[in-house]
């Protein structure tokens, strides 16, 4: 009986953090410390050289590396902040809220402009665009479109062409996605229409972005709506390709953030891996840092960005949600 | 004569204490009630803001289908944006079911009411709205809890503290300098008045006549009407010396007058003896009388010195013609030696009464038909010596004969030449001299004045 | 000699008269300023002795009226005021001596001589007789036309004497004329001035005889 409790009592924290992970590494493994657990949305692959950057700075520290989608990380760091010293996420309105229920430590000593913190806890460290990446064959011939409508428009024009062939997020199961989402439709409502068409071509819907690039690479769908252009441009492979556009009509510019856990096993390195991130962004250096920089001029309109406030949390709203879901299904999801 | 007064703390530091310490006060209070109203201000900001805020929720709340949906508008939870990055809570009842929101923010019991709670650990100002959304048949309460930490309200609150206190510090100061101004140029109108009294000299008592403040003025006239009374006074009281002396005289000169002439006729030994005493008597008081008279004036007059120049030879020369008809009663010579006028700065009433104390001296132990030699020099002292040949001082007294008659010995005790001496040493002293005896060698008493400028 | 007092105490008037009546001089007295003033007016005086305080005003105001209506019969006041005070204004309005009461009368004699003497050629005093020229105000004596010097005793003895002629002065009388009442000069002094005064008149036909028992007495030779 008691060894099986003592049983329970070892593995059940295992089984918890016994997580399914998209992706799972550890660096710098020979560390004689803990590891500084990671908990992120972004691909290992954009992320391993700044960790390695960061170790190669901090010999004694290793760092591990969990990826997962955002609304799963809200889900699993809600249940376990202690087990993780790092929160990473591109759904700004999941981690806003995170910060704004106490889940995140303030760090006074860090300096980082107001427009992209909040609280001196959530940290932005990237200015990503979503975008309409557009498999070029799919529009040989014809002109490549700039914004939503010339897209609806190529899409009425020609529905069986683009029939099951077009993909975004299932804001259902993404955060990221469903941000995108509820930016787009308190933009305009062209949103609307737009998932009109979609959801009449019988749009694919992805949890995550890599799927649907990969599907976009091999050619599976020959638009996605609302994607990550730098995951795209990431696939070095595919580049020549895929067509990545940034709506000119109205630009939704995300920010990837980055906060230490209010239980951080490790706040110290926590933070310095902050200022890290937030040191490296402002270097252009490619290499280590390969995803898109802040932008420096955060009020341009043509690329305005979700700003970090607390009303990102409106759409988090239960009932909202349930009505923007049940709005968002009527449009996409025909029966 | 310099007496302590009593004093019973400064008008300057009453004065400075009152203006500074209200400056003070008036700088605290100054502050407080800019951080008050600053406070009210901020405050009733956030609460403005939480209740547009918490009106646009329950605004978009509507029945659906029987069902309650809430669109919470994007700008209710804008418009709670703040410098400071302020957490924001709520909480949305239908009826006292929890719909969405924070389900531990609990709704206040009544409506449109701001509270300031603690949430999460988190002072947070709360507000509590409701609305009765009105279906096909059906009626239900919508209520809403709004609520949002005060970090940006205590920032502004700080930097309006630090600038209330800039200002409350600043008026102090300013205050203070004021005060200090104030009080310099009140006071200075103090030791105005304070330098003209201490600047008269003894005798003048006329009133003040410069320009005074108003507040100064009742003092000045008391102080004006003090000095009348006090010349009347004075006046009045020479008047009634002279007057008592005068009465008192007078009959003891009838009394001596008579008593001689009595002793013309009288041959019977003890009579005339007794006529004899009676005389000597009467001319013992008044001259005690006369001397104790001019030792007060003398004293009066040595504690306010006033020098003038004056000859030396001439001041005595004019004492030696007054006092040779006593002088040759006795067959007495007085012999007055000197060179060249001395000239010296001192007052000449002490010179003379002290001199003529010296002489009489002289002639009252001088034998008969001998010389009172008076001598006065230049160098090395400015001094003015008397010279009998009587029988000299006591040998073992000479040394300490000066200092038995200091001054502030009982005069009662020293009477005659003993009091004639002391005023003798008070003149000295008075001139910055000293008074010394010694006796010749031929026999005789010598007095010495010595004086120095 | 003719003399104003002027003093409002009758008393001391009277004994200040009647001692100057002893010297042989005439004493007119004044009980105030009114009278006095008449007095000085009518009479010719050789020496005013002047009480300051006086029912009817100051006697200072008074010296001041009779030096201003230039007269200069010499004035010596008797004050009864503190000594120093009082010398300085007196002296100042023209006063040319003081006595303070109470006083000594051979005090009193000895200014008055002082003062007569400095003011010397006005009264002629001189007094001729057997074989001497006496002037008591000066001083002096000639016997037979020898100047002959007298110390101040001596001379008051004569100016005693020599006022009264065949009177009999006892020795006590004498002491009491010629010293202050301070200085305890015996009778027996008295025999050392008559001694002397004797010596000075040999040659004159004044003779000073002892009557034993009595006293002295001033005679001419026969």
């Amino acid at each position: 009986m008691r060894s099986i409790i003592a049983f329970i009592l070892i593995v059940l924290p295992q089984l918890i953090l016994a997580q399914e992970w998209e992706d799972q590494q550890l660096f710098n493994a020979d560390a004689p410390a803990q590891p500084l657990r990671i908990i992120s949305s972004t691909d290992t692959s954009l992320f391993a050289p700044i960790i390695a950057d960061f170790v190669a700075q901090n010999a004694d520290i290793s760092v591990e590396y969990l990826v997962t989608g955002t609304a799963d990380i809200d889900q699993i760091f809600r249940a376990n902040p202690e087990a993780f010293d790092l929160v990473i996420s591109s759904a700004m309105d999941l981690q806003l809220k995170l910060a704004n229920d106490g889940l995140a430590q303030r760090l006074p000593d860090v300096t980082h402009p107001s427009w992209a913190q909040w609280r001196q806890s959530l940290f932005a460290f990237t200015s990503e665009p979503a975008a309409i990446v557009i498999n070029r064959q799919a529009f040989a011939g014809q002109a490549i479109p700039r914004t939503r409508q010339e897209l609806i428009e190529a899409m009425r024009a020609a529905p069986e062409t683009f029939r099951g062939r077009v993909g975004t997020y299932d804001i259902r199961q993404s955060g990221l996605g469903y941000l995108f989402a509820t930016q787009d439709a308190r933009a305009s409502e062209t949103y609307w229409r737009l998932m009109e068409v979609l959801g009449a071509l019988d749009v694919r819907l992805y949890c995550c972005s890599g799927d649907m690039i990969d599907d976009l690479a091999s050619g599976d769908i020959v638009v996605a709506y609302n994607v990550l252009g730098s995951y795209a441009t990431a696939r070095v492979e595919s580049r020549d390709r895929l067509e990545i556009v940034l709506p000119s009509d109205f630009p939704t510019t995300m920010m990837r953030t980055a906060m230490v856990s209010i239980e951080a096993p490790q706040p110290s390195p926590a933070t310095a891996f902050i200022r890290h991130l937030i040191a490296l962004q402002s270097r252009t250096d490619t290499d280590v840092f390969q995803l898109p920089p802040l932008n420096t001029q955060s009020n341009d309109i043509e690329r305005a960005t979700i700003a970090l406030e607390p009303a990102l949390m409106t759409f988090l709203d239960t009932l909202k949600r349930r009505r923007f879901l049940a709005e968002w299904e009527n449009a996409v999801i025909q029966k | 004569m310099t007496h302590s007064l009593p004093v019973s703390g400064s008008l300057r530091n009453r004065l400075v204490v009152i203006l500074i310490g209200g400056a003070a006060i008036l700088a605290f209070l100054l502050f407080f009630a800019v951080r008050n109203y600053a406070t009210q201000v901020a405050q009733q900001g956030q609460d403005n803001i939480l209740g547009a805020s918490v009106a646009s929720i329950l605004d978009a709340a509507t029945i659906r289908d029987g069902e309650v949906e809430i669109d919470i508008p994007y700008a209710s939870f804008s418009m709670l944006s703040t410098p400071f990055d302020d957490r924001v809570f709520y909480a949305i009842y239908q009826d006292d079911t929890f719909l969405s929101g924070y389900p531990e923010l609990a709704v206040a019991d009544r409506a449109d009411r701001f509270q300031t709670v603690t949430f999460r650990g988190e002072a947070v100002r709360m507000i509590t709205a409701e609305r009765i959304l009105i279906g096909i048949d059906q009626r239900t309460r919508i209520r809403v809890a709004l609520a949002q930490t005060q970090d940006a309200l205590s920032g502004t609150l700080e930097q309006i503290s630090r600038n209330a206190a800039i200002l409350g510090g600043g008026f102090f100061a300013l205050a203070a300098l004021l005060s200090y101004w104030a009080t310099s140029t009140t006071i200075g109108q103090l030791q105005r008045l304070t330098d003209s009294v201490t600047k008269r000299g003894p005798q003048d008592l006329s009133p003040f006549k410069k320009p005074v403040p108003a507040e100064m003025a009742p003092l000045v006239t008391s102080l004006n009407s003090l000095m009348g009374r006090l010349d009347q006074s004075l006046s009045q009281s020479e008047d009634f010396i002279a007057e008592a002396a005068h009465r008192v005289r007078t009959p003891l000169a009838t009394v001596r007058s008579y008593a001689e002439a009595t002793l013309q006729r009288v041959d019977k030994k003890e009579n005339r003896q007794a006529m004899r005493s009676m005389v000597r008597a009467i001319d013992e008081s008044s001259r005690a009388a006369g001397q104790l008279l001019d030792h007060a004036m003398i004293t009066f007059r040595a504690d306010h010195l006033e020098r003038e120049e004056i000859d030396l030879v001439d001041l005595v020369h004019d004492l030696v013609l007054r006092l040779t008809p006593i002088a040759e009663m006795k067959d007495l010579e007085l012999r007055l030696q000197s060179d060249a006028p001395v000239a010296y700065a001192g007052d000449p009433i002490l010179i003379q009464n002290a001199v003529r104390n010296l002489i009489d001296n002289a002639l009252k132990y001088a034998p008969n038909e001998s010389a009172v030699d008076i001598v006065v020099t230049a160098a090395p002292n400015v001094q003015i010596k008397v010279c009998d040949s009587g029988p000299g001082f006591p040998s073992e007294e000479v040394d300490t004969l000066t200092t038995r008659f200091k001054r502030g010995r009982n005069a009662e005790g020293t009477i005659g030449s003993g009091l004639g001496l002391t005023i003798a040493i008070d003149v000295a002293k008075a001139h910055g001299g000293d008074l010394v005896l010694s006796n010749r060698k031929e026999g005789g008493a010598c007095a010495a004045l010595l004086l120095s400028s | 000699m003719k003399f104003l007092l002027v003093e409002d105490n009758q008393e001391l008037a009277n004994a200040v008269s009647s001692r100057m009546r002893l010297d042989g001089h005439v004493i007119d007295h004044a009980a105030n300023l009114g009278d006095a003033t008449a007095f000085v007016e009518t009479g010719d005086y050789d020496l005013i002795l002047l009480d300051i305080m006086l029912p009817d005003g100051d006697g200072r105001s008074f010296l001041k009226a009779h030096r201003a209506s230039d007269l200069d019969t010499p004035v010596i006041i008797l004050t009864a005021r503190s000594q120093v005070s009082d010398r300085i204004g007196s002296l100042d309005l023209g006063a040319d001596d003081y006595v303070t009461k109470p006083f000594d009368h051979a005090e009193l004699e000895a200014r008055c001589r002082a003062v007569l003497r400095r003011k010397a050629g006005k009264a002629q005093t001189v007094i001729e007789t057997g074989g001497i020229i006496f002037d008591p105000v000066a001083g002096s004596m000639s016997v037979r036309g020898t100047s002959v010097t007298l110390r101040n005793r001596e001379l008051r003895l004569l100016e005693v004497l020599i006022n009264a002629p065949g009177q009999i002065f006892s020795k006590q009388k004498l002491a009491d004329r010629l010293f202050s009442y301070d200085d305890d000069a015996s009778e027996n002094a008295i025999e050392v001035y008559i001694g002397r005064l004797r010596k000075h008149l040999e040659k004159s036909d004044l003779r000073i005889t002892t009557l034993r028992g009595l006293g002295y007495r001033l005679e001419y030779d026969t």
